[in-house]
């Protein structure tokens, strides 16, 4: 399967003989970091290699739209309950710069004591099951052609099905997942001999597979009271996950911790933040680190949201990390809309550029006071390994209820988490085995009749599936009623009839989001914002995001509803973009010709900076096809600009009209026309105008000859003057 | 024992690490973490479960269904302690058919005496 930009992605395609699709290759994929890195007029210390196909930073086209890539792997997590939507997702983010696609799974799956197959819907992630591995991962190789970079795919094994997700995601080229039994235990209640039993399993079929395994440490401070008070037991956690994935066989390098700065503002974030980076860092010397972004303190604004999070990804570049996850901003008020993947990947790589070679300037300072933090959390979290033992071991203490206490260890405040060790899901499934037990496969773990043999013990059959991929049974479907053909249906049909919906989720689901300020006090503004969004035609309308600007003054919300129509694409009218002539052909035009131009800013307006790029061969501007410029400056009177052109024998006069207060614009642009007429100028003049606010359209109905509006360049402006010129010209030797 | 209320006794229960350098702080953390894990990892070594014995029949080529289907009525039996991958190997061997054929006998009824006695 190839894709191209300007093609959407053909999800009968990607559906095509899945059943034969294998991966182009396994393993965690690294970015590699080339030191003095030349991009653009830039030499930089922190990046990795540019894409071939990308979306660069907005500001990216004052800098020849370079758009290079930090050296940290950039996640996105996607979760929309339909696949098949989630790969249009996956393929904006690969082209904002994220390559680690984490996909959620479906409420509930961790319950589930087998594997699911084929593509039911799910509820807040995905039913992972092979089919949509098979058709995510297929996707993604066909989009790392595209952006010219691997792409990390990568989901979860946990719950109670670990071992067969492991042996699922080795077959099928999964390269990262979450594996920890701390998570079964203290969040799903599951077991926990059931859970560190299947997890040594499954380690050791991601440790063959060289599946990335981040551990599940983050959730205590996701779900913690006081976040920054958990800290010493995030230690714990991710010692305790550590150590038993080394006692597996799993090599340091696949070990990556999930860690993530515990406050936010108005915390002081920095002062809590960094010294428990630095000491996590330090315990944890040899290991990967997987910096998450704060969700604990995120609520609806996502203003807010982003700058904790751009002050997250400076932690990352202050300490280190190695992967760089993202939260969309948008995650504490709903599932997450996909252009808010994209808006939460591009915090993190626009906070990583702003920071390149920041280690070449600061320093974490090393003197007494801090040190003193550090190891202070360090100590603590020593006193509570120390008091695991000191109960009786790892399972009493979770009996206990030793872990995500609120207290600050070793503070207590007698809420944590107690689990049964005899009860849980999974409870009395574990079973003990025989001495002659056996299991003739790869990747197994423990004692096995089959491993002491010379050879592998699978060669006695001709090899498992993890050496021979032809034996791998592929299952399509079970519920044809629950699958992606029947969901297909519409989008297809209305895809056929050329009809467009907006969406953030799944496919037309027709969601938008409008922002209301109402001046009135909160309860009432609020009422009156649904009121408004009704009247705008919006179904369903909700209240996503309210901020109060004043008790009194009025408030502003964020609404979301949906717009239930479609667009029909035959009706729609499109003018066709004119591409502008080449800046060889404008040049060879103008130069000979010897034309000048007269420009100002008219009216009581003081904006230049537009008008200058219009002009300014430093900026690309039209001097640089060798225009003569005569810039009058601004608050120009119109009566000015037309003397100066008269006196200068101008063929061309470019205002420029940024202020539109009660229409001044038009009134600007009118005038100069008639202005133009009464002095016997109109015919010999070209006339333009450009600001934010004009359009071509708005222009010719003032009677000027064209308009130029937010985005022009200086080649868009002279390949105008010159076409119009050269058209007179010709009209003329008639 | 439940873990209950206690106020913060750090001071007084740091003072034993006091003495510890960074690199002899660190390396008794790793101590401690080894020591919880140590009778954990060998339980797994020891014991099996349900999902290990679906996800090795898988690995043996059969479908998460078959594999399902096998390991419950293993399971009933009381024979997963002896590993579902390798009853359904030696069942094919002494049988002399293949993996699949014996593993889908049994899922058909057949083989259960050869595999009890």
């Amino acid at each position: 399967m190839k894709l191209s930009p300007d093609e959407k992605l053909d999800i009968r395609e990607v559906l095509k003989d899945l059943e034969h699709y294998r991966p182009k290759r396994k393993g965690w994929t690294w970015r590699v970091k080339l030191e003095d890195q030349k991009v653009g007029p830039f030499v930089l210390k922190d990046t990795s290699e540019t894409l071939k196909n990308s979306i660069p930073l907005p500001s990216a086209h004052n800098f020849g739209d370079i758009d290079p890539q930090c050296d940290f792997v950039i996640t996105t997590e996607i979760a929309s309950g339909r696949f098949e939507d989630d790969l249009r997702r996956m393929r904006m983010a690969a082209w904002h710069g994220c390559d680690h696609i984490m996909v959620i799974r479906t409420t509930g799956q961790s319950h589930i004591d087998g594997l699911i197959e084929g593509t039911p819907e799910g509820i807040g992630g995905v039913p992972i099951t092979r089919k949509q591995i098979r058709a995510s991962r297929k996707t993604l190789d066909a989009i790392e052609e595209e952006v010219g970079r691997p792409i990390n795919y990568h989901s979860y094994v946990s719950g109670l099905a670990g071992p067969e997700i492991a042996v699922l995601f080795a077959e099928e080229g999964v390269n990262g997942a979450h594996q920890d039994p701390q998570y079964n235990l203290l969040y799903r209640d599951i077991n926990m001999h059931r859970s560190f039993v299947d997890a040594a399993e499954a380690k050791k079929v991601m440790a063959d597979a060289g599946i990335l395994q981040l551990d599940g440490a983050h959730n205590a401070n996701a779900t913690a009271k006081d976040a920054w008070k958990v800290t010493p037991e995030l230690f714990v956690q991710h010692a305790v996950n550590t150590a038993y994935s080394r006692a597996t066989g799993m090599p340091a390098e696949q070990i990556a911790l999930s860690t993530v700065p515990p406050t936010a503002p108005p915390a002081p974030k920095l002062r809590l933040d960094i010294p428990y980076a630095v000491a996590l860092r330090e315990l944890f010397a040899g290991y990967k680190f997987r910096a998450q972004q704060n969700t604990r303190y995120m609520e609806a604004d996502t203003m807010e949201a982003t700058i904790t999070h751009v002050f997250d990804t400076l932690i990352s570049r202050l300490t280190s990390a190695d992967v760089q996850s993202t939260i969309t901003p948008d995650e504490g008020r709903n599932i997450p809309w996909h252009y808010n993947n994209v808006a939460g990947v591009n915090t993190a790589r626009q906070t990583l550029m702003s920071a390149d070679g920041l280690g070449n300037l600061l320093e974490i300072r090393k003197d007494k006071p801090f040190r003193r933090q550090v190891r202070e959390l360090k100590q603590r979290a020593v006193l509570f390994l120390e008091e695991i033992l000191e109960n009786g071991g790892y399972y009493a203490a979770v009996a206990a209820g030793q872990f995500v206490d609120a207290g600050y260890y070793p503070e207590r405040k007698g809420d944590g988490i107690a689990r049964d060790a005899q009860g849980g899901d999974g409870a009395g499934s574990v079973i003990r085995r025989e001495a002659d037990y056996g299991a003739p496969v790869c990747s197994h773990f423990g004692d096995n009749v089959y491993a002491e043999a010379s050879g592998k013990p699978c060669d006695a059959y001709g090899g498992c599936t993890l050496c021979d991929a032809s034996k791998i049974q592929y299952i399509d479907e079970l519920d044809p009623e629950d699958s992606v053909e029947k969901r297909l249906k519409q989008p297809l049909a209305e895809r056929e009839a050329g009809l467009l919906r907006p969406e953030v989720e799944k496919h037309g689901d027709g969601v938008v989001c409008v922002t209301v300020f109402v001046p009135h006090e909160q309860r009432v503004a609020e009422a009156a914002a649904l009121e408004m969004a009704k009247h705008m035609g919006l179904k369903e309308p909700a209240i996503i995001s309210r901020r109060l600007m004043h008790p009194a003054e009025g408030s502003v919300f964020e609404i979301r509803g949906v717009l239930d129509m479609a667009i029909r694409l035959e009706e729609l009218p499109v003018e066709p973009r004119k591409e502008p002539l080449a800046d060889s052909e404008i040049e060879s035009w103008v130069r000979p010709r010897d034309i000048h131009v007269v420009a100002a800013t008219v009216g009581e307006d003081e904006h230049s900076v537009g008008l200058r790029e219009i002009l300014d061969i430093k900026h690309g501007g039209i001097e640089k096809y060798g225009f003569h410029c005569h810039y009058l400056g601004t608050s120009v009177p119109l009566e000015r600009v037309l003397e100066a052109a008269e006196a200068t024998g101008t063929r061309a006069v470019l205002i420029s009209t940024i202020v539109t207060h009660a229409g001044v614009h038009t009134q600007n642009m009118t005038r100069l026309h008639e202005l133009a007429a009464e002095r016997g100028l109109r015919d010999r003049l070209i006339l333009i105008v450009g600001g934010t606010q004009v359009t071509d359209e708005m222009a010719r109905e003032c009677g000027l000859d064209a308009g130029f509006g937010r985005g022009t360049t200086g080649r868009d402006v002279a390949s105008f003057l010159v076409e119009r010129m050269r058209a007179g010209e010709r009209a003329g030797s008639d | 024992m439940r873990c209950t209320e206690r106020p913060g006794d750090f001071e007084r229960r740091r003072r034993q690490l006091e003495a510890m350098s960074d690199e002899e702080l660190h390396a008794h953390f790793w101590n401690l973490a080894e020591k919880i894990v140590e009778p954990l990892i060998e339980e797994a070594r020891t014991h099996t479960t349900p999902s290990i014995e679906r996800s090795v029949l898988l690995r043996m080529g059969f479908s998460s269904i078959e594999a399902a289907g096998l390991v419950a009525q293993l399971g009933e039996r009381q024979l997963l302690a002896r590993g579902a991958g390798r009853l359904v190997l030696e069942l094919a061997k002494a049988k002399g058919v293949t993996i699949r054929e014996a593993g889908c006998g049994l899922l058909d009824g057949r083989y259960w005496e050869d595999l009890e006695a």
